[in-house]
């Protein structure tokens, strides 16, 4: 069968030897790699999608005798599954891209902070790291990768949060300013990259910045890992070509009665069946952290929707207002509108209060909540009311 | 000239100093932001939204206690979209909390409701939470009663409880919809290493964390015609009390006090300055006794530095946290407890009352003293020493009850005996006052002369620095103290009970060299104490401080060892400082608690 989009092979391509892409890139000077990733425009995988370049060049300016990369591998995001094949498959890439990183930056430790569900990944990760501390000792690097255990908290994915909790303290997002370029893990300056952008980075060094920037469109250069799940035949994870349209997307992955499309999870936008065609994927569109989920016409989208703020008020750490309480009166609130004891003017509150929730929440999780809230409530209204 | 920031505030452009927040600045400018989570003594949490602003080019708002001016910043606190976060924000913390108003003790003193009423929230607009909460209220503790129903989740208690006290009774459990908080393995609150000190009573926003009040049992011991009621005054509610009666910080109210106490029908108004000056005799004594031990004798039972006795949270927290220094801490009851002995032994005699019928409250600025009252070994007279322990605070309640008109009343003085004071005693209610007035007493015993001191004020261990220290050396010292000629008395003073850690962890480690070492368990001293009026902050504190030292200066007797009833209880019934009758009723000993 024809496919629309295009398939890359770049994360999982078997045929780059980690130990090469190090030796060329530990004896380019610092100057010329920041520059390769700053020119391949590449940006954050986790979601957010920052400009990685940028992220190293502020924290490379900083001063101070200790800095740290950090690999965020508490890939918690319901409907991503990517970060845990990456660190199966191609470990010393991710490595690799760490090892960079710390070059570039003057880091002399790293840590990965892996999904507390993802325990059995450590002892084949812990073996991949002997492999590959081995090989920055042959070609004399200072610097050690350690791997720290999650214990489960969705809230300990937003970077502030992990640093709490690599500290061990209760895993809560900090203040911000200061950004961790400046005050990141033990308050140090600090970068920290989602798994999948850390080899991105590795593979930009290998491929050069003209080869990644054939793939994708200005504002979203270069591939992605999704992890595709739900109504479809061909659930899995594929490694696409930024920039593609939701329309094309669901050509290749639907199951021909797709109604609607989660793009990046929980904390990400819902798109219905009309808005395929204009709806690109990437950062100028909508972006994602790698979830798409599918749904079909069998699915209710209030059972899909009360199960997403289910999931909020349960893994809000409960420090904020808006978001501990907020979630709470999203839940109950659409709760009451089905079973009638609120009116459907109701929900136009609990939209209000969605967008608050957005501009108030200190962190990520509570600014996000009203992305699905919003774009289901808005698109499925009558769902949600009969 | 320190660096600069300059930003603009609802169309005002202010220059502030590199660091401070877009809160900072509009209070420069006299801008009202609402807060609920901030509070001056402590680090900024950024959690409850209230604050937050507009600032221009941002995409989200800002917290305003939490965002560092910088260069360039325009702020706008007053927008819509401002307006209605905030109270969005008002109205969900509304909806997850026990809002009964009226049968709350902080009714009308709580900064939730003032936001609601600011605010004029007719009817809620979300869902009630409450009835799903399973809230629970724990009373069980003598000092303090938590009641979750009312928490905001502000975490002002937790942060005053690690980082002011260094405690962490308080901390947060769980997360999202059941996130609370909580004490170690839930356990109540009498349970765990709580000291009692009510700092976080003092810096809660709402009725989540208050006194154990025992308002009504006063009133019914005033209204039984068989019961003799006598109250004891802590130095450090006479500078505070007007505070909670409409008049300014650092007022002092002494007489006032006094006068409301006999309007009130107590039937005898007596002052705890009377043994706060017999402590100073005693301790004194003891620290004199215990350098001779040590110095002379050669004993290595006897332990310096001896630490002061008086503050209940500090008690409870060595108790807990460094019990291997319990033989440090001075065998000396707090003054409340010499009073309450005292009462039903001593004064009971000279009054001819049958100590049975005597009720012993004290008025205190301190929510320990509850606890402290009611432990089991203070009971030497045989009686349950000190009945009620009310706080600042609750005097202010009885007072309003009363329909005293506080601030016209005419200054009275205190019953006698056991009312009489000096300045030595007064200045027990401000941290570094225990070391000074004992300095006061022990030099000239020493020596035969007066402290050294322009006007006997030892300024260097008055402040607030976390800790201050003090060299005194001895000279020419009387035939009697030989033993001490040339001796460099090492004295250092602690308040706030992370201060105390600090000098605790200096002294194990070896590297403090102390003879004495005062510590008061609250942040100032009694002054900044847990049952004193709210707010506290260190301005405050310091006007309170001032206070107290004016109090001193206007005091015609002010050394311990010259306060005439004291010379009298001596003669007529203790004969000497750590006789047997001393040591039956004014001293005592401390148990090892643990550590969870």
């Amino acid at each position: 069968m024809d496919k629309k989009l295009k398939r890359v092979d770049l994360i999982f391509s078997e045929e780059c030897v980690c130990k090469d892409v190090l030796t060329t890139s530990l004896k380019k000077s610092n100057d010329d790699i920041l520059k390769d990733i700053l020119d391949s425009g590449l940006r954050g995988r986790g979601g957010a999608g920052f400009p990685t370049g940028l992220k190293w060049k502020f924290t490379a300016q900083e001063t101070s005798e200790e800095k740290y990369v950090v690999c965020n591998a508490d890939e918690g995001e319901p409907g991503t599954f990517k970060d845990r094949e990456i660190l199966s498959r191609v470990p010393l890439k991710v490595f690799g891209g760490m090892a960079i990183c710390a070059k570039i930056i003057g880091a002399k430790h790293g840590y990965v902070y892996l999904r507390g569900e993802y325990q059995f990944l450590k002892a084949e990760l812990e073996k991949a790291l002997v492999e590959f501390h081995a090989t920055i000792k042959e070609l004399g690097f200072d610097f050690q990768i350690h791997i720290l255990m999650g214990s489960g908290a969705y809230i300990c994915g937003e970077e502030s949060a992990l640093f709490e909790s690599m500290e061990g303290k209760r895993g809560e997002p900090r203040n911000k300013p200061p950004y961790p370029t400046i005050a990141g893990f033990r308050n140090k300056p600090t970068v920290i990259n989602n798994v999948e952008t850390l080899v991105y980075a590795f593979m930009i060094c290998r491929i050069g910045t003209e080869k990644f920037m054939e793939l994708g469109t200005t504002d979203s250069r270069g591939s992605k890992v999704f992890s595709i799940s739900g109504d479809t035949p061909i659930a899995g994870i594929y490694e696409l070509e930024l920039g593609m349209s939701l329309e094309d997307f669901v050509e290749d992955f639907g199951d021909g009665d797709t109604k609607a499309v989660q793009v990046g999870g929980a904390s990400g936008f819902c798109v219905p069946r009309k808005k395929f065609k204009d709806t690109i994927i990437g950062f100028e569109g909508v972006p994602t952290g790698g979830s798409m989920m599918l749904f079909n016409s069998s699915r209710s989208m209030y059972n899909v929707l009360k199960n997403y703020v289910e999931f909020f008020e349960e893994e809000s750490c409960g420090q904020c207002t808006p978001c501990r309480v907020g979630c709470q009166q999203l839940k109950i609130g659409i709760e009451a509108v089905k079973k009638g004891e609120k009116s459907v003017h109701y929900l136009d509150t609990l939209q209000k209060l969605a967008d608050t929730m957005k501009v108030t929440a200190k962190c990520g999780l509570g600014q996000s909540v009203a992305n699905s809230f919003s774009s289901i409530v808005d698109n499925f209204k009558e769902e949600m009311i009969y | 000239m320190a660096n600069t920031v300059n930003i603009k505030i609802d169309g005002i452009d202010i220059s502030v100093e590199a660091g401070k927040t877009v809160l900072d600045a509009a209070k420069e400018l006299n801008i009202h932001i609402p807060t609920l989570c901030y509070h001056e003594d402590l680090c900024v949490a950024g959690n409850c939204r209230v604050c937050v602003v507009e600032q221009e080019g941002a995409k989200n708002l800002v917290a305003s206690c939490a965002m560092p001016a910088q260069e360039g910043m325009v702020i706008h606190t007053n927008t819509h979209k401002v307006r209605n976060a905030r109270r969005h924000v008002v109205e969900l913390l509304l909806s997850e909390h026990n809002a009964d108003c009226t049968k709350c003790y902080k009714n009308t003193k709580c900064e939730l409701q003032d936001l609601a009423s600011e605010m004029v929230i007719n009817e809620h607009m979300f869902l009630d939470l409450v009835p799903e909460k399973n809230y629970t209220v724990d009373k069980q503790s003598s000092s303090i009663i938590k009641d979750d129903s009312k928490c905001i989740r502000c975490q002002r208690c937790v942060r005053t409880c690690h980082e002011l006290q260094h405690v962490s009774a308080l901390g947060v459990a769980y997360k999202g919809d059941q996130m609370k908080i909580s004490t170690f393995f839930e356990n109540p609150m009498y349970d765990v290493v709580c000291t009692n000190c009510g700092q976080c009573v003092n810096r809660c926003p709402t009725g989540a964390l208050i006194e154990k009040n025992y308002i009504d049992q006063v009133w019914d011991a005033i209204y039984d015609p068989d019961t003799h009621v006598i109250v004891q005054t802590a130095p450090a509610t006479r500078i505070a009390l007007g505070e909670d009666l409409g008049m300014e910080s650092g007022s002092i109210v002494t007489g006032k006090m006094a006068a409301s106490l006999r309007k009130l029908g107590f039937d005898s108004v007596l002052d705890t300055d009377f043994t706060a000056d017999l402590t100073i005799m005693e301790e004194g004594t003891e620290l004199l006794t215990r350098l001779k031990k040590v110095l002379v004798d050669k004993d290595e039972s006897v332990k310096v530095p001896m630490f002061t006795s008086c503050s209940p949270g500090w008690i409870k927290f060595i108790e807990h946290m460094y019990p291997d220094y319990l033989d440090n801490l001075s065998t000396c009851k707090s003054p409340q407890q010499m009073f309450g002995a005292l009462a039903k032994t001593y004064y009971a005699q000279k009054r001819n009352i049958d100590p049975a019928k005597i009720v012993s409250v004290s008025i205190m600025p301190c929510t320990a003293k509850k606890f402290e009252a009611a432990r089991p070994e203070m009971r030497d007279s045989g009686f349950q020493d000190v009945d009620l322990g009310i706080t600042t605070r609750e005097l202010a309640v009885m007072i309003k009850q009363a329909g005293i008109n506080f601030q016209e009343l005419p200054d009275e003085k205190f019953d006698s005996i056991m009312g009489a004071s000096t300045g030595a005693a007064v200045i027990f209610g401000a941290t570094g006052g225990v070391m000074e007035a004992a300095l006061r007493t022990a030099y000239e015993i020493v020596t035969g002369r007066e402290v050294p001191f322009e006007n006997l004020n030892i300024t260097a261990v008055r402040g607030m620095e976390g800790v201050r220290e003090a060299t005194v050396k001895l000279e020419n010292v009387l035939p009697a103290w030989s033993f001490l000629e040339g001796v460099e008395l090492k004295t250092a003073v602690a308040h706030g009970l992370t201060n105390a850690h600090q000098i605790m962890e200096a002294i194990k480690k070896g590297e403090a060299n102390y003879h004495f070492v005062e510590v008061m368990g609250c942040p100032g001293g009694c002054i900044g104490g847990g049952g004193q009026p709210i707010p506290t902050t260190p301005e405050i504190r310091r006007k309170r401080a001032e206070a107290i030292y004016r109090e001193d200066e206007g005091m015609e007797i002010r050394k311990s060892h010259e306060n005439p009833e004291v010379q009298q209880i001596y003669k007529d019934f203790l004969g000497e400082p750590l006789s047997d009758k001393s040591h039956w009723l004014l001293h005592t000993h401390y148990h090892k608690r643990k550590r969870v």
